[in-house]
């Protein structure tokens, strides 16, 4: 088998006297859609929140690529990360948020070609074909100028999709996508996702209360409790045929609230 | 003597108020972006100076900073072999931009801060350099909040220049002072010149909110 493209090894993370990552051992390999679940406070968002580097790790290494993302080898030891080795490893990675976090002061084309231009240091009519492009495929070719304030949620979590993917990276982090917008919202939104879903080298992680929609795109689902992963399997087995009770506890609670 | 022919020198002093008013708010307004940005350096060096020079400036009277720069600064370079001595207009300038610039630093640190932390983790997310994030991402966002209070701050400016007559600057107030000593017609004179100190501060509103619409006009689109 190749190498995983994600690999947590034993990794802690620690907010004060919370332990926020257990000793998380954790792997995604090329390609492959993985769908996060669990309570609140389980610690999902945090090894996305760690994989976008917003996040420093207690203990553990994480791997991307083979390549530690906190550390540098130096001399056979590993040494924390320098600014420069997070850099080249931020660039292989996106992130959507739950609030969009649009730049407000950027129209919806530039909010996508700003990084492109300025970070990756392309070429400006090669960004706005790109940004083009992908407005295109989130189905937002007509609000190019408009200002993030004047589109709906639905729309604004497209744009921040859009906005990721305009860096190319290889793994895309999805962080609760749909959980700050109003139900009829939500939909348009995971059809994008959903598309995207279907890019066999794209590796995609996904925070998720949508567990419907988790079935339908993941090739594994994650069920994470306490900062550990408590249970994993294709949605198949997770969702029909959980095995520890805590999982089964919280999917009944999710799918059936009454 | 008709109140006519004190419009013609007092307009003059007009003319020197609007100047100093124009190059010291320039002036502050580098200062306070310099200082306002360099109180958030992770750089120690700039983070003290800039921290030094807020609160000295703003801890001490104008008038006893252009005093300062006037009277005591040339002693000190002369004590130490330089020559300090400056022309009054810019001591003038150079006191209430150093002055303004104060007050406008700690605004400038406050409207950066108070941009939402989610955009600095979207801007770290898209890989932007620091400072990158802070010209392309935060100041565009802060600068339209800094606004409001700049406009206090320039017609606060505005005010302070008649100090610049105690360093014998012929600014308005002190060509009032002159022709009322020459007349004793004190009420005619600083009700004129009451109203040109407001006529000015009119100008200077309407310009700073032509401005504050300006840098802030993407909060305005489509609505």
């Amino acid at each position: 088998m190749s190498e995983p493209i994600i690999k947590f090894d034993k990794v802690v993370k620690r907010f004060g006297d919370l332990t926020v990552l257990d000793e998380l051992d954790f792997q995604v390999e090329q390609g492959e859609k993985v769908t996060i679940i669990g309570p609140s406070g389980s610690g999902k968002s945090t090894v996305l929140r760690v994989l976008m580097t917003l996040e420093k790790i207690n203990e553990g290494v994480v791997y991307i690529g083979g390549e530690p993302l906190w550390h540098e080898s130096r001399n056979g030891k590993l040494h924390e990360a320098s600014e420069a080795h997070l850099r080249k490893m931020r660039n292989q990675m996106g992130m959507v948020f739950q609030q969009f976090n649009l730049f407000p002061h950027m129209t919806v084309l530039r909010n996508l070609t700003e990084a492109p231009v300025r970070v990756l240091g392309m070429s400006k009519a090669d960004v706005r074909q790109r940004g083009e492009e992908l407005l295109d495929l989130v189905g937002l070719s007509d609000q190019k100028d408009k200002y993030p304030h004047q589109l709906s949620g639905g729309q604004q979590q497209r744009v921040g999709i859009a906005r990721a993917l305009a860096m190319r990276p290889r793994i895309m982090l999805f962080d609760e996508p749909t959980s700050a917008l109003d139900p009829e919202l939500v939909g348009e939104v995971l059809n994008v996702i959903r598309r995207l879903a279907k890019e066999h080298d794209l590796t995609m992680l996904l925070v998720t209360h949508e567990m419907h929609f988790a079935q339908q795109i993941s090739d594994r689902v994650c069920f994470f409790d306490k900062g550990k992963i408590k249970e994993q399997g294709t949605p198949e087995e997770l969702f029909k045929a959980p095995k520890e009770a805590r999982t089964q506890e919280f999917l009944k609670a999710v799918l059936n609230p009454d | 003597m008709e109140w006519t022919s004190y419009l013609a020198p007092l307009l003059e002093g007009a003319w020197v108020t609007v100047q100093i008013t124009i190059y010291s708010t320039i002036l502050g307004a580098i200062l306070a972006f310099a200082c306002g940005i360099g109180k958030l350096s992770p750089n120690i060096l700039i983070k003290s100076v800039s921290v030094a020079y807020i609160e000295i400036f703003r801890g001490t009277s104008l008038l006893v900073q252009l005093f300062w720069l006037y009277f005591a600064l040339p002693l000190v370079g002369q004590a130490i072999g330089i020559d300090l001595r400056f022309p009054p207009v810019v001591v003038g300038v150079a006191a209430l931009g150093l002055n303004i610039g104060s007050y406008g630093a700690e605004v400038v640190r406050g409207a950066i801060q108070s941009v939402a932390h989610e955009q600095y983790e979207a801007a770290k997310a898209l890989n932007f350099t620091p400072r990158q994030t802070l010209w392309r991402i935060s100041l565009p966002q802060a600068i339209p909040e800094m606004m409001p209070t700049f406009g206090n701050l320039a017609v606060q400016n505005l005010k302070d220049t008649a100090l610049v007559s105690l360093i014998s600057l012929s600014d308005l107030a002190f060509r009032a002072e002159h022709i009322r000593n020459y007349t004793q017609d004190s009420t005619t004179v600083y009700t004129l010149v009451l109203f040109m100190y407001f006529g000015m501060a009119l100008v200077l509103m309407a310009l700073m909110k032509w401005l504050e619409r300006f840098v802030g006009r993407w909060r305005a689109a489509g609505r």
